[in-house]
């Protein structure tokens, strides 16, 4: 502060600088430190799958697709459907932002159910050989984050029926749709490595 | 003000908190100024280096005859497993983040950090961990055994059977601390990218914050992979996953890509930020500009980029194929020349310069020497044929602890001289602190340099007893430790005793350039709060005539009268 004391004019303007807006920032950087831990799991699950004698356990010849498949098109589509949300959003169409959000919502929670149904379909465990450990780390962390995803966008849905609540920002909305890419550019990736490389 | 739309309210962070303490209470409070931050850091973790400290002295009291009497040689494996993590999470990580805590926004003129309460929240999980930590002394069958860096299959046994046992909790503790130092991470780059000051472009940014920029990016990349090695090592352990275990089809030496794929880096995210220490203080006491800035900053992110494809080299004796082991031991080579670009400056800043030796320059001084001394035995380490013949000796023990303490901790300790007036108002008596420099010089020389022989002759690491023909270099090196022990008394007297009732500190002792010596000793809770110097040079403008920033008397004026 300019104080009003005498020795301290010195036609001096004080530096301003407007910090606001970071939380972006930080999220990008930690999708980046995130997605490490990933590709750390892929690298690990590659050098098995090349690697491992045995890659199937005694009793098990793969894993069936169909369902797998129809999972892949709702959560890959549902990005999409996450975008048209924002776009709403930042239209101002408050309404059209929450039903389009909700609708992504169900989608994911639809990928988490079918997750859960072929698990229990399944006749390996967890400690079946590395290919079990694999499987169940690989598509057991990406369900958590399926998870983590929909809790967000349940927070964000909360959030969006507080008064005023965007006047100073879209507060938070694009991070979680960012997060939402990155879970769904993720399972691309690991739908990729289980289920369409044990064909070949 | 005589902007029309500025409201200075947005600069203030979420805090003060009302009603929060403004005494030393504060300090055990969930606080989220990064001044209070950081001294809880560098306190608690100054705490854990008494601890780690301890629990090497009697590893050196056991190793201080040949046969192994002094401890059960079950018992010397915890011990000298919980050192080595306690020294690393407990200490060091910690410390360092506490530096960044304090020196970060005061140096680009900050406010505070870019996200206060996960600055908070990442210091908190400290305790958290240490306490898991500390806990496993008390459990059935002890703490974690399987060394610091915990390979599968001596980790992965469980001998007694016991679901909670000692490597899960250390695992455990490990997540959690990675966890705090991603939180630390984010913030520390967020705001290195997003908050200096204005006309603070990255070549006019003081080397610290280069270097800590580097070393938490390197914490970004490569802390995520250890996570996941350690995520499946405790499904092995606990789940009856088979990851690394051979005969479930998993492979070992998985985790030990794993495993290093972060921690050879890590050893770079403890010594680039000393790095910027030396930066730092042999400008300011040599009183001369620093030789090829620029050269020096970018050096930083040459070793965060050759950092991260070396690690192979902690491997060349476990199965590693030939053409990996070439490849690996060259880029270990290449590492030399960014940090020779650094030590060949910081030389150049030196030399012909009138050197005030003060107990940070002295610091700072020893911990280079042991530096340069540290890098040949590194580059030695690096060679295949040298280090399948002294791998896993005492060899390795010396040039890491040459590294890690003579070098880094030194470095740290002259850190905590250089700001210790700044940050707490206070001078520290310069008697006590050179008592402490001979100590520990002296301490830390006497304790690993003979190990180095030891090692060649070929005596093994991480065994309770040895051959005889080995006792002297490890009676002259159990001296240095005890030693390394007593230096511990003159440092925390002048510590508690100059906080206490030490003379008064004007805002530039040292006659330092930088942000942080225009603020008042202690700074004020927002630092500059809205009326941020304008930079127009690099910090390290000594002997040239020129003001590192705009209406430099001003602030110089105004501080003096805070």
């Amino acid at each position: 502060m300019t104080s009003s004391d005498s020795s301290l004019q010195l036609n001096h303007t004080p530096g301003q600088v407007k910090h606001s807006g970071h939380n972006l920032t930080g999220f990008v950087i930690f999708l980046c430190s995130e997605s490490i831990i990933f590709l750390a799991f892929f690298a690990g699950f590659s050098l098995f799958k090349l690697t491992s004698p045995e890659w199937l356990p005694p009793g098990v010849d793969g894993l069936d697709i169909k369902m797998p498949l129809i999972n892949t098109l709702v959560l890959v589509s549902s990005s999409f459907v996450a975008y048209v949300a924002e776009r709403y959003l930042h239209k101002g169409n408050l309404w059209g932002f929450r039903i389009v959000w909700l609708i992504t919502m169900l989608m994911g929670t639809y990928f988490v159910y079918g997750q859960y149904v072929e698990w229990s379909g399944l006749e390996f465990g967890l400690s079946s050989g590395v290919f079990g450990g694999t499987f169940y780390l690989l598509t057991g962390f990406h369900g958590l984050h399926v998870i983590t995803g929909i809790g967000l966008m349940g927070l964000m849905l909360y959030h969006s029926f507080r008064p005023g609540n965007y006047d100073k920002g879209e507060m938070g909305v694009t991070a979680v749709s960012l997060f939402w890419h990155f879970v769904d550019v993720i399972w691309i990736i690991l739908f990729v490595l289980i289920y369409v490389w044990q064909r070949y | 003000m005589t902007s029309t739309n500025f409201d200075p309210r947005i600069l203030k962070a979420p805090h003060p908190v009302p009603g929060a303490p403004d005494n030393w209470k504060r300090f055990l409070s969930f606080n989220t100024d990064a001044k209070v931050i950081g001294i809880q850091y560098i306190a608690t973790s100054l705490l854990f280096l008494l601890v780690g400290g301890l629990l090497a002295m009697i590893v050196r009291g056991e190793l201080i005859t040949p046969p192994a009497d002094l401890v059960d040689p079950t018992v010397y494996n915890g011990l000298y497993t919980m050192h080595g993590t306690v020294m690393l999470f407990l200490f060091l990580f910690p410390v360092l983040n506490g530096l960044n805590n304090l020196l970060i926004p005061t140096m680009i003129g900050a406010p505070d950090m870019a996200f206060p309460r996960l600055n908070a929240a990442a210091f908190w999980l400290v305790p958290v961990f240490a306490v898991l930590l500390m806990g496993s002394f008390f459990i059935p069958g002890g703490p974690a055994q399987a060394g610091w860096w915990s390979y599968p299959p001596i980790s992965i046994q469980n001998p007694l059977g016991h679901f909670i046992n000692g490597e899960q909790i250390w695992l455990l503790a490990v997540a959690l601390s990675g966890i705090s130092s991603i939180f630390g991470a984010i913030n520390f780059v967020t705001t290195i990218i997003r908050m200096r000051a204005p006309g603070m472009g990255f070549f006019k940014m003081p080397l610290y914050c280069w270097t800590a920029w580097g070393a938490q990016t390197i914490q970004l990349i490569g802390l995520p992979a250890l996570t996941g090695g350690a995520i499946m090592l405790l499904f092995d352990l606990s789940f009856g996953t088979s990851f690394f275990r051979p005969e479930g089809g998993g492979d070992p030496v998985l985790y030990q890509h794993f495993f290093w794929f972060y921690s050879h880096p890590a050893v770079y995210v403890m010594v680039l930020p000393v790095f910027g220490i030396f930066s730092e203080v042999f400008t300011c006491y040599a009183r001369k500009p620093l030789f090829g800035y620029k050269f020096v900053a970018l050096a930083s992110f040459g070793i965060v980029f050759l950092s991260l494809i070396v690690w192979v080299h902690h491997m060349f004796y476990t199965g590693t194929p030939n053409w990996m082991r070439i490849l690996f031991m060259f880029t270990t080579m290449t590492i030399a020349v960014p940090t020779g670009v650094k030590v060949f400056a910081w030389v150049a800043t030196l030399w012909g310069g009138k050197l005030r030796l003060t107990t940070p320059m002295l610091f700072c001084l020893g911990g280079l020497l042991n530096f340069i001394f540290a890098g040949i035995t590194g580059v030695m380490l690096g060679t295949v044929p040298i280090d399948i013949h002294v791998g896993n000796t005492y060899f390795v023990v010396a040039h890491f602890h040459y590294v890690i303490f003579n070098a880094i901790v030194l470095g740290v300790f002259a850190a905590v001289y250089h700001w210790f007036p700044k940050f707490t108002g206070h001078m520290y008596y310069e008697g006590l602190g050179k008592l402490h420099f001979v100590l520990t010089f002296v301490g830390c020389t006497l304790n690993w340099l003979p190990l180095h022989w030891a090692g060649l002759l070929g005596m093994p690491r991480r065994v309770a007893s040895y051959d005889p023909e080995f006792a002297i270099w490890n009676v002259i090196a159990s001296i240095g430790a005890f030693m390394l022990g007593v230096a511990a008394i003159p440092f925390i007297l002048n510590m508690v005793s100059s906080w206490a009732r030490g003379p008064k500190s004007p805002p530039n002792p040292w006659g330092a350039i930088g942000l942080e010596w225009l603020l008042p000793s202690p700074p004020p809770a927002e630092n500059f709060e809205d009326d941020v110097p304008t930079v127009i040079n690099n910090p390290y403008g000594y002997g040239l005539c020129q003001s590192q920033v705009v209406d430099e008397e001003y602030y110089i004026q105004r501080a003096k009268e805070a």
